[in-house]
């Protein structure tokens, strides 16, 4: 562990040093050792105060946003972005907030400057699910509002980026993400830190408003780690792979605490889990392209807590591999396209036998699904679920879902899906259906940062 | 044996990935050219006027694309972490696929802010600025400013001095030979605008209805009147009840020419204009829209003769 955690700090160290080394000071040939390593020092301790700044300023945000009663937040005095390099002239000609002429007539070189503000890109997404029918195994409750995410994204300094997604849902509020990237490493690195969603597979790193169904797919649910999926807080690093031409390439490896639903539980500090993902892309055509992904985690469990047995040695590992085929005609991008998606999980948790002796489960579940865009407003999908429960290998549940999506406009959606399961029903030993209708409306309010493809 | 430590693991992925970039450096431009990657075509075409053989210029967005919609596509990650120099549209018109992009690059050169990073927009005359209070109930509105500025000769004249400047900047050896680029592209483009103009010129005020906000600039720098829009509001799909009150407009005030882009779908435009004995016309808002529009230039050319021709037949 202190191995791993000095080579880290090395390389996070290394890392500032040099992105900073290349951007402010191209020239540092006739300057001495000894003034490099001071300048070095001051650069460091300029960045770790202005990062400082950020954080305070992102709490008090947060604060704000928690009181909620804060409708009149952007009357204050305006600031222009630091970057924005606005011409001489256009600010002194507008002292007062009143830009409004000016705007209309005077625009040349300023029309980046004056709307950007030093406030994050500021978004809230609601998500409103209704369920009828019956489901006695997983049943959920007939009208929610299921989450509101609040996202806050900005540019930190010339070095990083951050993004915050906070969800508040029915029981309480949860940061569902919450990190910084380092964008300008050297090497070609990619640093991500903070708690977010594990580059396992597909579904996992996406938010549950992007999902194409209303639902997580039920291997989710039963081997990894259900609506939160893992979700924790940890370090990533991330690199183009050397590959053949036009063949995208890109690896990703992660730390993470160890404490992801009832994926991975860590109970020691030296507990930490780790998840390593490739990324396998390629364009087919302008229109249609190919995306492969292979995951690997593994982490501690609970499954040891409590018995004799020592709890350091019951683990969760769980392998994945995802295809993912898309196709949309660029002439016709908002009317028509068409994605079709499988994701294959492997889970082997180690746990005790009825009879109370050390085993290893193993467990398999897949899900296939398809997107079809119909017309500019109408989407159609279907998707087939199958899965073994982690704990339970040989009881399959089966599933699946067909769903029709509308889009008044790019910044709302309504739902409707309908679902049957064959779900296990434990107490009572023997399988159940469950035949269900969801309905969902999705709304975006500010701005909200794009997703990644 | 179970308790290998995660610790070794994860030391061996990093010192993998250390190892890796070691041995893959980034291939430095072996043919010392500067690597400009834009954001749409027609800043492409201008960045190639005026870099000419001292730069490889290439587009992420084609010409018959709907720039609002590109997909962030992996593929483009790769092309993006060589740049030297990325050219934006900007006015928030790739707020829904670039920033992702840039920030996964991984390259330094070109992050919101650094010198690589060149925003068109602010050389650029900027159209339709909202004022009072901006929601989305406009649709999806530009708060910056309409975005598709390009359409206008003088803006390419003013982006172009921006892109000199910034070649030149980096680049400073090859200044002279920028200065002299630039120096024929003005001298180029002002005979080709006075053709323009007066090629356009029988038809000035005439009025025509656009299909999305996609040619303010090119109404006002040629003298045409765009009197209505297919989409009741930018980014929304045409309404049966807005689409009943643009054929009112259209014909009370005899207007008989739709332009529409080469993204969007006819049907509506198509339906408008048989009940106003109106003409539909599809206009590149882009070099690349089709195969012959291979520069700036032939943008235009296009254009204004497809435009020509349809005023001609609807008298």
């Amino acid at each position: 562990m202190k191995r791993f955690a000095a080579l880290f700090a090395w390389l996070l160290f290394s890392s500032i040093l040099h992105a900073q080394e290349a951007i402010s000071l191209p020239s540092k040939s006739d300057v001495t050792a000894a003034s490099t390593e001071d300048v070095r020092m001051k650069a460091l301790e300029g960045q770790l105060r202005t990062l400082a700044g950020e954080v305070a300023l992102l709490r008090s945000e947060l604060k704000q946003l928690r009181e909620a009663k804060s409708p009149e937040q952007a009357s204050g005095p305006q600031v222009l972005l630091a970057s924005s390099h606005p011409q001489p002239g256009m600010l002194s000609n507008s002292p007062a907030p009143a830009p409004a002429q000016l705007a209309q007539t005077q625009t040349y070189g300023g029309a980046t400057s004056n709307a950007k503000l030093l406030n994050p890109d500021i978004s809230l997404i609601g998500d409103f699910i209704g369920t009828a029918g019956r489901n006695t195994i997983s049943p959920s409750r007939s009208l929610e509002l299921h989450e509101s995410e609040v996202g806050m994204q900005a540019i930190i300094d010339p070095y990083a980026r951050a993004d915050a997604f906070i969800s508040f849902g029915e029981e309480g509020v949860n940061v569902e993400e919450g990190y910084v990237t380092f964008t300008s490493l050297p090497a070609g690195l990619l640093l991500k830190v903070g708690k977010m969603r594990a580059e396992f597979g597909k579904v996992n790193t996406i938010h549950n408003h992007a999902l194409p169904f209303i639902d997580r797919p039920l291997v989710t649910n039963n081997l990894v780690g259900g609506e939160d999926g893992i979700d924790d807080a940890g370090i990533s690093l991330s690199r183009f792979l050397p590959a053949p031409k036009d063949w995208f390439l890109q690896g990703t490896a992660q730390v993470y605490r160890g404490d992801s639903s009832d994926v991975f539980a860590a109970h020691r500090r030296q507990d930490v889990s780790v998840v390593g993902h490739l990324r396998v892309y390629r364009d087919l055509g302008e229109s249609t392209n190919l995306d492969l992904g292979a995951s690997y985690a593994r982490g501690h469990n609970g499954a040891g807590v409590g018995t004799t047995f020592d709890p350091a040695n019951f683990l969760t590992n769980l392998y994945s591999a995802d295809a993912t085929i898309r196709w949309k005609p660029l002439r016709r991008a908002i009317y028509h396209s068409f994605l079709f998606r499988t994701e294959l999980f492997w889970s082997a948790r180690d746990q005790l036998s009825p009879l109370n002796t050390f085993q290893t489960q193993h467990a398999f579940g897949l899900y296939s699904s398809g997107e079809y865009r119909v017309n500019r407003r109408w989407t159609l999908g279907g998707r087939f679920d199958r899965s073994a429960r982690a704990a339970g290998g040989s009881l399959t549940d089966t599933g699946f879902s067909s769903i029709l999506t509308y889009w008044p406009s790019e910044f709302s959606q309504i739902r409707g899906q309908y679902r049957y399961g064959r779900l296990w029903d434990a107490p009572n030993d023997r399988f159940t259906n469950a035949n269900e209708f969801l309905f969902q409306f999705l709304f975006v309010m500010g701005a909200h940062g794009a997703h990644p493809f | 044996m179970r308790n290998v430590s995660i610790e070794t693991r994860v030391l061996a992925l990093l010192a993998a990935f250390a190892l890796l970039s070691a041995v893959f450096p980034r291939p430095a431009s072996a043919d010392n050219k500067l690597n400009v990657m834009t954001a749409t075509t027609d800043l492409a075409a201008l960045a190639q006027e005026i870099g000419g053989d001292k730069v490889t210029v290439e587009s992420v967005a084609r010409g018959y694309q709907d720039p609002h919609f590109v997909e962030a596509k992996p593929s483009f990650l790769l092309k993006l972490r060589h740049a030297d120099l990325l050219i934006i549209v900007g006015l928030e018109l790739e707020i829904g696929w670039l920033p992702p992009l840039i920030s996964q690059s991984t390259n330094p050169k070109i992050q919101v802010g650094a010198p690589g990073y060149f925003d068109a927009s602010r050389f650029a005359k900027i159209l339709e600025i909202p004022t009072g209070v901006v929601t989305r109930a406009e649709g999806d509105v530009h708060p910056l400013g309409n975005p598709h500025y390009w359409l206008d000769p003088e803006n390419g004249l003013r982006i172009a001095k921006g892109i000199q400047n910034k070649l030149s900047e980096m680049r400073p050896n090859d200044a002279a030979y920028f200065a002299q680029r630039y120096d024929s592209f003005e001298q180029r483009l002002k005979q080709a605008d006075e053709k323009w103009l007066a090629e356009m010129q029988p038809y000035t005020g005439r009025k025509i209805v656009t299909y999305h906000r996609s040619w303010p600039n090119f109404a006002e720098h040629f003298g045409l009147n765009v009197v209505g829009y297919v989409e009741p509001r930018p980014g929304i799909p045409p309404s049966p009840q807005h689409t009943v009150e643009l054929i009112g407009l259209m014909k009370r005030d005899s207007v008989k020419v739709i332009v529409v882009e080469p993204y969007f779908d006819l049907k509506t435009p198509n339906a408008i204009a048989r009940d106003t004995g109106a003409q539909v016309v599809v206009l590149m808002p882009s070099v690349g829209g089709e195969k012959e529009i291979t520069d700036y230039f032939k943008l235009f050319d296009y254009d204004i003769a497809k435009l020509k021709q349809t005023f001609d037949t609807t008298k």
